[in-house]
């Protein structure tokens, strides 16, 4: 299909103002360049979990996997698994991939199964009403924490970075030049493409005023560097006040768990032969 | 004899379970059909093991408590296996190890004189027995040669050695059976499912479903399948049902407590109608419960697991030949009604070791559904008459293909409109009565033994071998489902047509099956229940059966 509608008739029930606006529309940018580019938007999945960001799902006019809260990584690698040629890209959410499914998120990683995720960070739980998720700053009062949180967030660029992501980069939905350059970026890299994105919640934690003043764009930044990537990471902890770099802290090319997994070969040998050879050894 | 038993045992890490392998590979040779019980501790070392052999004119499963050899590799398996000695039993011990009545293997001098590693020790207690029972020399080097990959020689002048050293006490005559390949449970629904066109097996290991993983695992380059091993049983299911998206034929194999982590995945299954074959491979519960024995508890779990409803498919082989025929099946089903479909085994089942006829190889084939034809746009949930939509995969030309875990239009875009989900609700449970209606052309109920009887048996899985056994000897029928879902009631009530006594045999405490058929209006009038994690010895549902008769 070429110079296919990217958006589908399905109604928009995204509050106004809310940051995943931004990156639906760096995403239907980007399919649309690869659409240019001579990619077929037929062998592109969008993979999405359950929150507010996975209504794209619904909105992206391709192939899409609509989950369960917190697993869309392995619904992901399963269909990368099964056809390698399709071009998966998971959007899911702070509380999905950071919460329900952490698990998937590290062993996608350590895999280096050849998806790009985006991470919709808002920081909070919108389609439950505000509660905290694991990147909410300590104290955030939240419906289920109304006396504030009494934990730290995670830091998930480190996270990632110690868990072996091979392309690692934090993105803001008020930044949308850099956001499209980074999931292209992400897309094309071979292997775990990991791309935090700080997202205004603009009901439920209305953050601009203080990401605005503080984001800068890395420069200057080996980004093979997996020292500097570290100390990139630790810069801005998701609680205290300081910079925000955006842009690629880190890549690396390694192989890929698909390539050595994945199902290349659409013949596969004879079955009725191949089961008469095994019952002979059993004899 | 045509009847032949064969205990052997000694502590974890003994290797039993291989040296009984030989054992059935030595009765299957000289014509004897077999099956193999392996008992173990849920421990790497020390511990008792032990597998009783059993050869017998007939396919069986089951095995008797009496045996007629005992081949002891530690004093324990003398002592804990006292009660199964017959005045005729023939004992044949490690010398080194046991004091006993019997036959002594002097394993440490034999190995010593052949300048044989300790691995080894066992082909010695091998050629014992084989010399005990009277089976030919040839026998045991065709054996050793089929099944022994490495140090062949070295073992056969190690069993030979025992072989000149001891007397025949017990000799087995030939039986009739041709040799046949001897297969486990797990072994064999790989095979159905490879038949059935299997692309991508996903599991996490947890006994006894874990043989399946070792196998295919092992053997995925000759039948060019993808074997993955994640991380949790939550991403087993939900990889599984990725690869089905992809248009692969996918399978996941676990016991209860890895099925209870792939709960919600199932019921997405259900919803976003993916095809997907769950192996569930019973043990004892609750929870951890014993690992490494067999129970029959989880076939209300499994028929209920999941929220919401959608059809599924649930059959429960008895033995390994059914296992291979109807694990095709479950896989060509769950691809063409694109549900998840059920093969439920247990520990008796995927961990005992059978004689597996070749012949059904023939009959079945994988069967594809009919794709989408091409033509835009593509509706994933296109509402037809039997409620399956022909469905397409990512990367075929202009199809834009939506499956969604909420409830969802045609084209597979959430919609809450009440109208609609009655639409798709009533579209899905179509599935469920067309998939009724063809089921009947399975042999999903099998009826044995007398049919004239006025009392029946009825029974499921793994216990068909104790009950056929029984049955044969007391004169009762015996009725089999292998189908639970749909549960197949036309079948069932047409086989307890004259049938006075119903009598459910089940290894469970509530009688599950029991259970189901009342909710369809077929009440038995006894349950005989077995919970201890051991298979029903022929002995204990004998003695039971006489107190409902009576």
């Amino acid at each position: 299909m070429t110079g296919r509608q990217l958006i589908t008739d399905a109604q928009n029930t995204w509050c106004p103002g809310c940051g995943n606006f931004s990156i639906q529309h760096t995403l239907k940018n980007v399919l649309s360049d690869m659409e240019k580019e001579g990619k077929s938007l037929d062998d592109v999945v969008l993979v999405t979990g359950i929150g507010c960001h996975a209504k794209m799902a619904d909105y992206l006019n391709i192939n899409t996997f609509y989950t369960l809260h917190g697993r869309t990584i392995p619904v992901a690698t399963g269909i990368k698994l099964g056809n390698p040629r399709l071009t998966v890209i998971c959007c899911s959410g702070d509380g999905d991939s950071y919460a329900e499914g952490l698990d998937h998120l590290i062993f996608a990683a350590k895999r280096n199964i050849d998806i790009t995720v985006i991470i919709h960070n808002n920081r909070v739980y919108g389609l439950t009403t505000g509660q905290y998720t694991p990147t909410s700053p300590l104290g955030f009062k939240g419906k289920s924490t109304p006396s504030g949180t009494a934990e730290y967030p995670f830091n998930p660029i480190e996270l990632m970075l110690a868990s072996g992501a091979t392309y690692v980069a934090r993105g803001y939905s008020k930044k949308m030049d850099l956001l499209k350059k980074l999931v292209g970026e992400g897309i094309a890299h071979k292997g775990f493409s990991f791309i935090d994105v700080l997202q205004i919640c603009a009901t439920f934690f209305p953050a601009a005023d203080y990401y605005t003043p503080r984001v800068y764009e890395l420069s200057d930044h080996d980004r093979t560097s997996f020292e500097a990537a570290c100390m990139k990471a630790k810069e801005w902890d998701y609680n205290s006040d300081a910079g925000i770099a955006l842009g690629t802290f880190y890549t690396r090319s390694l192989p890929t768990f698909d390539d050595k997994t994945g199902m290349h070969k659409e013949k596969t040998p004879d079955r009725t032969q191949a089961l008469r050879d095994f019952l002979s050894t059993k004899l | 004899m045509k009847d032949i038993s064969v205990l052997i045992g000694g502590k974890a890490g003994d290797g039993i379970n291989i040296a009984g392998a030989l054992v059935a590979q030595l009765l299957n040779k000289i014509g004897y059909s077999i099956y193999m019980y392996f008992d173990y501790p849920s421990l790497i070392r020390g511990g008792h093991n032990f597998a009783i052999i059993r050869g017998s004119e007939q396919n069986t499963g089951t095995c008797w408590n009496t045996v007629d050899f005992i081949l002891a590799l530690n004093s324990e398996t003398i002592e804990r296996h006292r009660e199964r000695c017959s005045p005729e039993t023939a004992i044949i011990f490690n010398a080194d190890q046991v004091k006993s009545a019997g036959q002594g293997v002097k394993v440490n001098a034999i190995l010593s004189e052949t300048n044989a590693p300790p691995i080894m020790g066992n082909s010695a207690v091998i050629g014992g027995f084989a010399k005990a029972a009277g089976i030919e020399w040839d026998v045991v080097v065709a054996v050793f040669n089929a099944h022994i990959p490495k140090g062949v020689d070295l073992n056969l002048k190690v069993a030979k050695h025992a072989y000149d050293q001891l007397e025949t006490v017990h000799a087995v005559s030939k039986g009739s059976q041709p040799p046949r390949a001897l297969i486990t449970g797990n072994e064999a629904i790989g095979l159905g499912m490879l038949r059935g066109g299997l692309d991508a097996y996903v599991s996490y290991p947890m006994t006894p479903s874990s043989t399946l993983l070792h196998f295919l695992a092992e053997q995925q380059e000759r039948f060019g399948i993808t074997v993955v091993h994640p991380e949790n049983e939550i991403a087993v299911i939900l990889m599984a049902l990725g690869f089905a998206y992809a248009g692969k034929r996918a399978a996941v194999g676990t016991s209860g407590g890895g099925f209870c982590l792939m709960t919600e995945g199932l019921s997405l299954a259900g919803m976003a109608e993916l095809p997907l074959v769950l192996v569930v491979s019973q043990r004892t519960g609750p929870s951890t419960g014993l690992p490494t024995y067999t129970a029959q508890s989880d076939l209300r779990f499994v028929n209920h697991a999941g929220q919401g409803e959608f059809p599924r498919l649930i059959v429960a082989p008895g033995d390994a030949e059914e296992a291979l025929f109807w694990s095709e099946i479950a896989m060509n089903i769950a691809g063409k009604f694109q549900i998840p479909a059920f093969i439920l085994s247990d520990k008796t089942l995927s961990e005992g070791t059978y004689s597996a006829s070749p012949g059904r190889l023939q009959e079945t084939q994988r069967e594809d559904p009919t794709v989408w034809s091409g033509t835009p746009p593509y509706l994933r949930y296109a509402d037809t008459p039997s409620g399956i939509s022909p469905p397409a995969y990512p990367g075929m030309k202009d199809a834009v293909v939506k499956v969604n875990s909420y409830m969802h239009d045609e084209a597979g875009i959430t919609s809450e409109e009440a109208a609609l989900v009655n639409q798709m609700t009533r579209k899905r449970l179509r599935k469920w009565d067309v998939l009724s209606g063809e089921m009947l052309a399975y042999p999903g109920v099998m009826v044995s033994g007398n049919p004239d009887a006025s009392m029946a048996l009825l029974c499921w899985g793994s216990t068909k071998g104790v009950c056929n056994e029984i049955a044969l000897l007391l004169g009762l029928k015996v009725i089999q489902l292998i189908v639970l879902s749909p549960f197949p009631v036309i079948q069932v009530k047409k086989a307890i047509t004259g049938v006075k006594k119903l009598v459910v045999i089940e290894e469970n405490a509530t009688g599950q099956l029991a259970s189901l058929a009342e909710q369809h209006g077929i009440i038995p009038d006894h349950r005989i229940l077995r919970y201890d994690g051991r298979p029903f010895p022929p002995e204990d549902l004998m003695a039971r059966l006489k107190e409902v008769i009576l």
